[in-house]
Protein backbone atom coordinates (compact mmCIF):
# COMPACT_ATOMS: atom_id res chain seq x y z
CA UNK A 1 0.00 0.00 0.00
CA UNK A 2 2.58 2.44 1.08
CA UNK A 3 4.17 2.83 -2.44
CA UNK A 4 0.71 3.40 -4.11
CA UNK A 5 0.96 6.53 -1.48
CA UNK A 6 4.17 7.89 -2.42
CA UNK A 7 3.22 8.19 -6.34
CA UNK A 8 0.10 10.14 -5.49
CA UNK A 9 2.34 13.23 -4.61
CA UNK A 10 3.77 13.48 -7.53
CA UNK A 11 0.24 13.39 -9.65
CA UNK A 12 -1.06 16.20 -11.29
CA UNK A 13 -0.02 19.04 -9.25
CA UNK A 14 0.33 18.05 -5.88
CA UNK A 15 4.20 17.77 -5.31
CA UNK A 16 3.92 21.43 -6.58
CA UNK A 17 1.28 22.40 -4.54
CA UNK A 18 3.06 21.36 -1.34
CA UNK A 19 6.26 23.62 -2.41
CA UNK A 20 4.34 26.35 -3.23
CA UNK A 21 2.88 25.94 0.56
CA UNK A 22 6.33 25.96 1.87
CA UNK A 23 7.21 29.13 -0.66
CA UNK A 24 4.49 30.45 1.74
CA UNK A 25 5.55 29.12 4.50
CA UNK A 26 9.28 30.61 4.07
CA UNK A 27 8.42 33.87 2.36
CA UNK A 28 6.00 34.58 5.56
CA UNK A 29 8.93 33.89 8.29
CA UNK A 30 11.57 35.83 5.78
CA UNK A 31 9.34 38.89 6.07
CA UNK A 32 8.69 38.48 9.83
CA UNK A 33 12.35 37.67 10.85
CA UNK A 34 13.27 41.08 8.79
CA UNK A 35 10.54 43.13 10.13
CA UNK A 36 10.17 42.07 13.44
CA UNK A 37 14.05 41.62 14.03
CA UNK A 38 14.77 45.33 13.22
CA UNK A 39 12.01 46.50 15.22
CA UNK A 40 13.40 44.18 17.88
CA UNK A 41 16.84 45.73 17.61
CA UNK A 42 15.64 49.07 18.34
CA UNK A 43 12.78 48.39 21.39
CA UNK A 44 15.71 46.26 22.84
CA UNK A 45 18.33 49.10 22.47
CA UNK A 46 15.69 51.69 23.87
CA UNK A 47 14.99 48.94 27.04
CA UNK A 48 18.47 49.53 28.11
CA UNK A 49 17.69 53.70 28.74
CA UNK A 50 17.15 54.46 31.51
CA UNK A 51 13.78 56.07 31.61
CA UNK A 52 11.50 54.98 33.85
CA UNK A 53 8.13 54.90 31.66
CA UNK A 54 9.51 53.74 28.50
CA UNK A 55 10.64 50.53 30.39
CA UNK A 56 7.56 49.98 32.34
CA UNK A 57 5.54 50.54 28.27
CA UNK A 58 7.93 48.27 26.56
CA UNK A 59 7.80 45.39 29.54
CA UNK A 60 4.13 45.42 29.14
CA UNK A 61 4.40 45.32 25.22
CA UNK A 62 7.02 42.25 25.63
CA UNK A 63 4.55 40.38 28.62
CA UNK A 64 1.73 40.93 26.52
CA UNK A 65 3.05 39.36 23.43
CA UNK A 66 4.67 36.23 25.38
CA UNK A 67 1.86 35.47 27.65
CA UNK A 68 -1.15 35.75 24.94
CA UNK A 69 -0.97 32.32 22.35
CA UNK A 70 0.13 32.94 19.51
CA UNK A 71 -3.02 31.71 18.23
CA UNK A 72 -5.32 34.24 20.08
CA UNK A 73 -3.23 37.17 18.39
CA UNK A 74 -4.24 36.31 14.96
CA UNK A 75 -7.92 35.56 15.65
CA UNK A 76 -7.72 39.00 17.11
CA UNK A 77 -6.13 40.77 14.17
CA UNK A 78 -7.34 38.41 11.76
CA UNK A 79 -11.29 38.92 13.10
CA UNK A 80 -11.87 41.70 15.37
CA UNK A 81 -9.76 44.61 13.83
CA UNK A 82 -12.27 44.10 10.88
CA UNK A 83 -15.12 44.58 12.83
CA UNK A 84 -13.66 47.38 15.29
CA UNK A 85 -11.86 49.36 12.31
CA UNK A 86 -12.85 47.94 9.14
CA UNK A 87 -9.25 47.57 8.46
CA UNK A 88 -9.44 44.43 6.53
CA UNK A 89 -6.08 42.89 5.82
CA UNK A 90 -5.25 39.68 3.81
CA UNK A 91 -4.76 36.70 6.03
CA UNK A 92 -1.19 36.60 5.36
CA UNK A 93 -1.11 40.06 5.87
CA UNK A 94 -2.20 39.91 8.85
CA UNK A 95 0.25 36.82 9.80
CA UNK A 96 3.27 39.10 8.67
CA UNK A 97 1.71 41.97 11.08
CA UNK A 98 1.11 39.83 14.31
CA UNK A 99 3.93 37.95 14.00
CA UNK A 100 6.23 40.38 13.61
CA UNK A 101 5.04 42.37 16.53
CA UNK A 102 5.20 38.84 18.30
CA UNK A 103 9.08 38.17 17.26
CA UNK A 104 10.17 42.03 17.73
CA UNK A 105 8.72 41.64 21.34
CA UNK A 106 10.97 38.60 21.73
CA UNK A 107 13.90 40.20 20.01
CA UNK A 108 13.42 42.86 22.20
CA UNK A 109 14.09 40.79 25.10
CA UNK A 110 17.22 39.01 23.40
CA UNK A 111 18.82 42.33 22.78
CA UNK A 112 18.21 43.76 25.52
CA UNK A 113 19.89 40.44 27.46
CA UNK A 114 22.74 40.99 24.95
CA UNK A 115 23.51 44.68 26.03
CA UNK A 116 23.42 44.38 29.03
CA UNK A 117 25.62 41.01 29.69
CA UNK A 118 28.37 43.24 28.42
CA UNK A 119 30.85 44.47 31.17
CA UNK A 120 30.16 47.95 32.62
CA UNK A 121 33.99 47.83 32.90
CA UNK A 122 34.15 48.05 29.26
CA UNK A 123 32.04 50.94 28.46
CA UNK A 124 33.46 52.52 31.36
CA UNK A 125 36.91 52.33 29.63
CA UNK A 126 35.57 53.43 26.50
CA UNK A 127 34.12 56.38 28.38
CA UNK A 128 37.92 57.10 29.64
CA UNK A 129 39.32 56.76 25.98
CA UNK A 130 36.54 59.86 24.98
CA UNK A 131 34.37 57.76 23.09
CA UNK A 132 31.06 59.21 22.74
CA UNK A 133 27.78 57.72 22.80
CA UNK A 134 27.52 56.45 19.48
CA UNK A 135 31.19 55.31 18.86
CA UNK A 136 30.38 54.07 21.86
CA UNK A 137 27.60 51.83 20.54
CA UNK A 138 29.18 51.08 17.45
CA UNK A 139 33.07 50.28 18.40
CA UNK A 140 32.63 48.38 21.85
CA UNK A 141 29.17 47.79 22.89
CA UNK A 142 27.06 46.28 19.36
CA UNK A 143 30.74 43.94 18.66
CA UNK A 144 30.20 42.48 22.09
CA UNK A 145 26.95 42.12 22.22
CA UNK A 146 26.10 40.62 18.62
CA UNK A 147 27.94 37.40 19.55
CA UNK A 148 25.50 37.26 23.02
CA UNK A 149 22.62 37.72 20.62
CA UNK A 150 23.18 35.51 17.65
CA UNK A 151 22.36 32.18 19.21
CA UNK A 152 19.08 33.31 20.81
CA UNK A 153 17.93 35.18 17.49
CA UNK A 154 18.71 31.71 15.45
CA UNK A 155 16.43 29.56 17.80
CA UNK A 156 13.49 32.52 17.45
CA UNK A 157 13.77 32.18 13.67
CA UNK A 158 13.20 28.32 14.09
CA UNK A 159 10.45 29.34 16.33
CA UNK A 160 9.21 31.47 13.95
CA UNK A 161 9.17 29.17 11.03
CA UNK A 162 7.31 26.62 13.14
CA UNK A 163 4.45 28.27 14.48
CA UNK A 164 3.64 29.44 10.73
CA UNK A 165 1.91 26.36 11.07
CA UNK A 166 -0.81 28.07 12.59
CA UNK A 167 -1.24 30.15 9.58
CA UNK A 168 -3.91 27.57 8.38
CA UNK A 169 -6.46 28.64 10.88
CA UNK A 170 -6.73 32.31 9.37
CA UNK A 171 -7.09 30.97 5.27
CA UNK A 172 -3.61 31.09 4.21
CA UNK A 173 -2.52 28.35 2.38
CA UNK A 174 0.34 27.68 4.07
CA UNK A 175 2.35 24.11 3.95
CA UNK A 176 0.23 22.77 6.80
CA UNK A 177 -3.00 23.63 4.90
CA UNK A 178 -2.27 22.00 1.42
CA UNK A 179 -0.99 19.21 3.40
CA UNK A 180 -4.37 18.14 5.18
CA UNK A 181 -5.83 19.37 1.72
CA UNK A 182 -4.09 16.80 -0.10
CA UNK A 183 -4.67 14.16 2.32
CA UNK A 184 -8.11 14.64 2.88
CA UNK A 185 -8.82 14.47 -1.37
CA UNK A 186 -7.26 11.16 -1.05
CA UNK A 187 -7.57 9.66 2.02
CA UNK A 188 -10.59 7.65 0.72
CA UNK A 189 -8.42 5.46 -1.34
CA UNK A 190 -5.41 5.83 -0.34
CA UNK A 191 -5.13 5.84 3.55
CA UNK A 192 -1.26 5.38 3.35
CA UNK A 193 -0.83 8.77 1.34
CA UNK A 194 -1.03 11.09 4.84
CA UNK A 195 1.72 9.02 5.67
CA UNK A 196 3.40 10.64 3.07
CA UNK A 197 2.16 13.85 3.12
CA UNK A 198 3.21 14.48 6.62
CA UNK A 199 6.43 13.12 5.78
CA UNK A 200 7.02 15.51 3.05
CA UNK A 201 6.38 18.32 5.85
CA UNK A 202 8.71 16.87 8.53
CA UNK A 203 11.89 16.63 5.26
CA UNK A 204 11.10 20.25 4.66
CA UNK A 205 10.76 21.98 8.27
CA UNK A 206 13.58 20.00 9.19
CA UNK A 207 15.96 20.88 5.63
CA UNK A 208 14.81 24.69 7.08
CA UNK A 209 15.43 24.28 10.83
CA UNK A 210 18.03 21.50 11.83
CA UNK A 211 20.88 24.08 9.71
CA UNK A 212 19.72 26.83 11.68
CA UNK A 213 19.68 25.05 14.99
CA UNK A 214 23.35 23.71 14.14
CA UNK A 215 24.33 27.16 13.83
CA UNK A 216 22.77 28.46 16.65
CA UNK A 217 24.88 25.57 18.72
CA UNK A 218 28.19 26.42 16.75
CA UNK A 219 28.04 30.37 17.47
CA UNK A 220 26.91 29.63 21.20
CA UNK A 221 30.05 27.23 21.57
CA UNK A 222 32.30 29.15 19.27
CA UNK A 223 31.43 32.80 21.58
CA UNK A 224 32.01 30.77 24.95
CA UNK A 225 35.79 29.49 23.91
CA UNK A 226 36.25 33.34 22.79
CA UNK A 227 34.64 34.70 25.88
CA UNK A 228 36.06 32.13 28.51
CA UNK A 229 39.48 31.46 26.48
CA UNK B 1 4.48 42.04 44.21
CA UNK B 2 4.73 45.31 42.74
CA UNK B 3 6.34 43.78 39.65
CA UNK B 4 2.90 41.41 39.21
CA UNK B 5 0.47 44.62 40.21
CA UNK B 6 2.34 46.42 37.25
CA UNK B 7 1.55 43.09 34.98
CA UNK B 8 -1.93 43.00 36.25
CA UNK B 9 -2.50 46.67 35.34
CA UNK B 10 -0.55 46.11 31.78
CA UNK B 11 -3.18 43.96 31.16
CA UNK B 12 -6.42 45.32 32.21
CA UNK B 13 -5.01 48.13 29.99
CA UNK B 14 -4.51 46.27 27.07
CA UNK B 15 -8.21 44.06 27.69
CA UNK B 16 -10.00 47.62 27.91
CA UNK B 17 -8.61 49.32 24.92
CA UNK B 18 -9.19 45.95 22.88
CA UNK B 19 -13.19 45.88 24.03
CA UNK B 20 -13.91 49.61 23.57
CA UNK B 21 -12.75 48.88 20.18
CA UNK B 22 -14.41 45.89 19.55
CA UNK B 23 -17.37 48.17 20.93
CA UNK B 24 -17.47 50.94 18.28
CA UNK B 25 -17.69 48.81 14.93
CA UNK B 26 -21.33 48.49 15.08
CA UNK B 27 -22.57 50.66 12.61
CA UNK B 28 -22.80 48.59 9.33
CA UNK B 29 -25.12 49.75 7.26
CA UNK B 30 -27.89 47.77 6.13
CA UNK B 31 -29.20 49.08 2.95
CA UNK B 32 -26.24 49.31 1.16
CA UNK B 33 -26.56 47.45 -2.37
CA UNK B 34 -24.21 44.93 -1.58
CA UNK B 35 -25.11 43.10 -4.70
CA UNK B 36 -24.38 46.25 -7.09
CA UNK B 37 -21.00 46.24 -4.61
CA UNK B 38 -19.99 42.88 -5.53
CA UNK B 39 -20.76 43.38 -9.06
CA UNK B 40 -18.76 46.35 -9.14
CA UNK B 41 -15.93 44.61 -7.63
CA UNK B 42 -16.26 42.08 -10.01
CA UNK B 43 -15.63 38.86 -7.46
CA UNK B 44 -17.78 37.56 -5.39
CA UNK B 45 -15.49 36.49 -1.66
CA UNK B 46 -16.81 32.99 -0.58
CA UNK B 47 -15.96 31.03 1.86
CA UNK B 48 -15.29 27.34 1.43
CA UNK B 49 -14.05 24.00 2.99
CA UNK B 50 -10.77 22.69 1.51
CA UNK B 51 -10.56 19.49 3.15
CA UNK B 52 -14.41 17.68 3.20
CA UNK B 53 -15.03 15.71 -0.07
CA UNK B 54 -17.18 15.32 -1.82
CA UNK B 55 -19.06 19.23 -0.70
CA UNK B 56 -15.70 21.14 -0.67
CA UNK B 57 -12.49 19.86 -1.58
CA UNK B 58 -9.36 20.07 -4.34
CA UNK B 59 -8.53 17.66 -6.88
CA UNK B 60 -5.27 16.86 -8.18
CA UNK B 61 -5.13 19.40 -10.74
CA UNK B 62 -5.28 21.80 -7.56
CA UNK B 63 -8.73 22.95 -8.53
CA UNK B 64 -11.19 23.31 -5.77
CA UNK B 65 -14.65 20.93 -6.71
CA UNK B 66 -17.33 19.39 -5.16
CA UNK B 67 -21.06 20.34 -4.66
CA UNK B 68 -20.72 23.52 -2.74
CA UNK B 69 -18.23 24.62 -5.11
CA UNK B 70 -20.33 24.08 -8.37
CA UNK B 71 -23.13 25.89 -6.25
CA UNK B 72 -20.62 28.73 -6.03
CA UNK B 73 -19.35 29.02 -9.55
CA UNK B 74 -23.18 28.58 -10.58
CA UNK B 75 -23.86 31.79 -8.31
CA UNK B 76 -21.00 33.74 -9.36
CA UNK B 77 -21.73 33.15 -12.95
CA UNK B 78 -25.17 34.14 -12.92
CA UNK B 79 -24.30 37.39 -10.90
CA UNK B 80 -21.80 37.95 -13.39
CA UNK B 81 -18.44 37.80 -11.57
CA UNK B 82 -15.61 36.39 -11.05
CA UNK B 83 -15.67 33.73 -7.54
CA UNK B 84 -12.50 33.96 -5.08
CA UNK B 85 -12.77 31.19 -2.96
CA UNK B 86 -11.77 31.50 0.71
CA UNK B 87 -11.02 28.40 2.91
CA UNK B 88 -11.90 28.26 6.14
CA UNK B 89 -12.30 25.39 9.20
CA UNK B 90 -15.97 25.10 10.62
CA UNK B 91 -15.51 27.42 13.26
CA UNK B 92 -14.07 30.05 10.86
CA UNK B 93 -17.46 29.96 8.76
CA UNK B 94 -19.43 32.56 11.43
CA UNK B 95 -16.20 35.09 12.30
CA UNK B 96 -15.26 35.27 8.46
CA UNK B 97 -18.49 36.37 7.62
CA UNK B 98 -18.62 39.21 10.96
CA UNK B 99 -15.10 39.97 9.96
CA UNK B 100 -16.16 40.63 6.07
CA UNK B 101 -13.81 38.22 5.27
CA UNK B 102 -16.04 36.98 2.73
CA UNK B 103 -19.61 37.88 1.06
CA UNK B 104 -21.00 34.77 1.48
CA UNK B 105 -20.36 30.94 3.64
CA UNK B 106 -21.05 27.72 1.16
CA UNK B 107 -19.25 25.09 3.49
CA UNK B 108 -22.34 22.72 4.66
CA UNK B 109 -23.19 25.31 6.84
CA UNK B 110 -25.61 23.91 9.01
CA UNK B 111 -28.71 26.44 10.10
CA UNK B 112 -29.19 26.38 13.67
CA UNK B 113 -30.33 29.08 15.76
CA UNK B 114 -28.03 30.29 17.58
CA UNK B 115 -26.10 30.54 13.75
CA UNK B 116 -29.27 32.40 12.80
CA UNK B 117 -28.59 35.11 15.53
CA UNK B 118 -25.39 35.68 14.51
CA UNK B 119 -25.39 35.47 10.10
CA UNK B 120 -28.56 35.84 7.35
CA UNK B 121 -28.97 32.08 6.33
CA UNK B 122 -30.30 32.36 2.77
CA UNK B 123 -33.15 29.30 1.61
CA UNK B 124 -31.85 25.75 2.10
CA UNK B 125 -29.86 23.91 -0.44
CA UNK B 126 -29.21 20.35 1.41
CA UNK B 127 -30.84 18.39 4.55
CA UNK B 128 -29.00 16.64 6.77
CA UNK B 129 -29.08 15.64 10.86
CA UNK B 130 -26.07 14.16 13.30
CA UNK B 131 -24.83 10.46 12.62
CA UNK B 132 -22.83 8.14 14.93
CA UNK B 133 -20.15 6.26 13.21
CA UNK B 134 -18.61 3.59 14.97
CA UNK B 135 -16.71 0.18 13.77
CA UNK B 136 -18.65 -2.55 12.61
CA UNK B 137 -17.22 -4.67 14.84
CA UNK B 138 -18.54 -2.49 18.33
CA UNK B 139 -21.64 -0.73 16.50
CA UNK B 140 -23.54 2.14 18.40
CA UNK B 141 -26.69 1.98 17.28
CA UNK B 142 -28.29 3.53 20.18
CA UNK B 143 -27.35 6.64 22.12
CA UNK B 144 -27.65 5.61 25.58
CA UNK B 145 -24.89 2.93 24.49
CA UNK B 146 -22.43 6.03 24.48
CA UNK B 147 -23.09 7.09 28.37
CA UNK B 148 -19.76 7.48 29.76
CA UNK B 149 -17.69 7.04 26.85
CA UNK B 150 -15.42 9.10 24.63
CA UNK B 151 -17.26 10.62 21.13
CA UNK B 152 -15.19 12.52 18.59
CA UNK B 153 -16.65 15.87 17.24
CA UNK B 154 -15.16 18.45 15.03
CA UNK B 155 -15.39 22.04 16.91
CA UNK B 156 -18.18 24.61 15.94
CA UNK B 157 -20.51 21.89 13.97
CA UNK B 158 -23.95 20.94 14.89
CA UNK B 159 -22.97 17.68 16.47
CA UNK B 160 -20.60 19.28 18.87
CA UNK B 161 -23.61 21.47 19.84
CA UNK B 162 -25.99 18.81 19.82
CA UNK B 163 -23.97 16.56 22.55
CA UNK B 164 -23.09 19.45 23.89
CA UNK B 165 -26.88 20.81 24.54
CA UNK B 166 -28.99 16.68 24.70
CA UNK B 167 -26.27 14.53 25.61
CA UNK B 168 -24.37 15.55 28.53
CA UNK B 169 -23.33 11.83 29.88
CA UNK B 170 -21.36 12.01 27.11
CA UNK B 171 -17.63 13.09 26.91
CA UNK B 172 -16.42 14.89 23.91
CA UNK B 173 -13.32 14.74 22.56
CA UNK B 174 -13.32 17.92 20.19
CA UNK B 175 -10.71 18.17 17.06
CA UNK B 176 -9.95 21.38 15.08
CA UNK B 177 -10.51 19.47 11.71
CA UNK B 178 -12.39 16.94 10.19
CA UNK B 179 -8.95 15.69 8.70
CA UNK B 180 -8.30 15.34 12.51
CA UNK B 181 -11.27 14.19 13.70
CA UNK B 182 -11.29 11.24 11.39
CA UNK B 183 -7.78 10.04 12.09
CA UNK B 184 -9.04 9.98 15.52
CA UNK B 185 -11.68 7.38 14.61
CA UNK B 186 -9.12 5.43 13.04
CA UNK B 187 -6.87 5.37 16.01
CA UNK B 188 -9.37 4.23 18.37
CA UNK B 189 -9.15 7.21 20.13
CA UNK B 190 -13.11 7.20 20.79
CA UNK B 191 -16.11 5.04 20.78
CA UNK B 192 -17.93 6.75 18.01
CA UNK B 193 -17.73 10.00 15.67
CA UNK B 194 -20.71 12.27 15.15
CA UNK B 195 -21.19 14.54 12.27
CA UNK B 196 -23.69 15.35 9.84
CA UNK B 197 -25.22 11.85 8.56
CA UNK B 198 -24.28 13.65 5.23
CA UNK B 199 -20.37 13.29 5.56
CA UNK B 200 -20.78 10.13 7.48
CA UNK B 201 -22.43 8.11 4.52
CA UNK B 202 -19.55 9.25 1.84
CA UNK B 203 -17.21 8.24 4.79
CA UNK B 204 -18.21 4.96 5.75
CA UNK B 205 -18.42 3.85 2.02
CA UNK B 206 -14.70 4.08 1.90
CA UNK B 207 -13.88 3.02 5.25
CA UNK B 208 -16.07 -0.37 5.27
CA UNK B 209 -15.10 -1.27 8.22
CA UNK B 210 -16.85 1.17 10.20
CA UNK B 211 -20.94 1.76 10.10
CA UNK B 212 -23.44 4.67 10.50
CA UNK B 213 -25.03 2.86 13.31
CA UNK B 214 -27.14 5.55 14.12
CA UNK B 215 -28.55 7.52 10.91
CA UNK B 216 -30.30 10.36 12.44
CA UNK B 217 -30.36 12.05 15.67
CA UNK B 218 -32.30 15.17 16.73
CA UNK B 219 -33.86 17.20 14.74
CA UNK B 220 -33.35 17.47 10.66
CA UNK B 221 -31.59 20.27 10.04
CA UNK B 222 -31.03 22.82 6.36
CA UNK B 223 -27.43 23.29 5.15
CA UNK B 224 -27.79 27.20 3.60
CA UNK B 225 -25.82 29.72 2.20
CA UNK B 226 -25.16 32.65 4.63
CA UNK B 227 -24.23 36.04 4.54
CA UNK B 228 -23.47 38.82 6.88
CA UNK B 229 -26.32 39.66 9.42
CA UNK B 230 -27.96 42.36 7.59
CA UNK B 231 -26.80 41.91 3.94
CA UNK B 232 -30.17 42.65 2.69
CA UNK B 233 -29.57 42.64 -0.69
CA UNK B 234 -27.48 39.82 -1.22
CA UNK B 235 -29.43 37.68 0.55
CA UNK B 236 -32.60 38.58 -1.66
CA UNK B 237 -30.48 37.75 -4.69
CA UNK B 238 -29.42 34.36 -3.22
CA UNK B 239 -32.70 33.44 -2.16
CA UNK B 240 -33.91 34.23 -5.84
CA UNK B 241 -30.92 32.25 -7.14
CA UNK B 242 -31.72 29.15 -5.02
CA UNK B 243 -35.50 29.21 -6.38
CA UNK B 244 -34.63 29.46 -9.64
CA UNK B 245 -32.15 26.83 -9.29
CA UNK B 246 -34.43 24.42 -8.03
CA UNK B 247 -36.70 25.02 -10.59
CA UNK B 248 -34.29 24.46 -13.03
CA UNK B 249 -33.01 20.83 -11.55
CA UNK B 250 -29.83 22.14 -10.97
CA UNK B 251 -29.35 20.40 -7.51
CA UNK B 252 -30.28 17.34 -8.96
CA UNK B 253 -27.38 17.37 -11.52
CA UNK B 254 -25.05 18.77 -9.13
CA UNK B 255 -25.74 15.77 -7.07
CA UNK B 256 -25.76 13.29 -9.73
CA UNK B 257 -21.79 14.57 -10.65
CA UNK B 258 -20.79 15.55 -7.28
CA UNK B 259 -22.11 13.24 -4.59
CA UNK B 260 -23.90 10.12 -6.06
CA UNK B 261 -20.26 8.97 -6.63
CA UNK B 262 -19.55 8.82 -3.12
CA UNK B 263 -22.56 7.38 -1.45
CA UNK B 264 -23.98 4.31 -1.41
CA UNK B 265 -26.70 2.81 -3.61
CA UNK B 266 -29.36 3.20 -0.75
CA UNK B 267 -29.00 6.89 -0.80
CA UNK B 268 -31.03 8.80 -3.19
CA UNK B 269 -30.59 12.46 -4.24
CA UNK B 270 -33.98 13.37 -1.80
CA UNK B 271 -32.31 12.28 1.11
CA UNK B 272 -30.10 15.11 1.03
CA UNK B 273 -31.06 17.93 -1.48
CA UNK B 274 -33.82 19.95 -1.49
CA UNK B 275 -36.70 19.40 -4.37
CA UNK B 276 -38.92 21.95 -3.87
Amino acid sequence: MAHSGISILFEGQNFHRLLAGFGVTLRVAVIVLLIGGALGVVLGALRTLNRRWLQVLLRGYLEVFRIVPTVVLLFVVYYIVPQAFGLNLSGEAVAIVTFALWTAAEMSDIVRGALIAVPRHQLEAAEALGLDRTQQFRYVLLPQALPIALPGTINLATRIIKTTSLLLMISVMDIVNVGQTLVEANAHKHPAFAFWVYGTMFVMYYVLCAPLSWWAKHTEKKRLEVANG
Amino acid sequence: MKKMTRLLSTLAVTATALLALAGCGQNQSSNADTVAQIKKAGEIKIAVFGDLQPYGWIDQSGKRVGYDLTLARKLAKDLGVKAKFVQVNADGRVDALKAGKVDLVLANFTVTPDRKEVVDFAKPYMQVSVGVVSKKTAPVTKVSQLAGKDVIVTKGTTAEQYFTEKQKAVTLQKYDSKTQQFNALKNDRAAALADDNSYLYAWVKNNPTYTVGIKTLGPSSYIAPAVKKGNKALLKWVNQEITKLNGNGFFKTDYEQTLAPYFGRDIQPEDIIITK
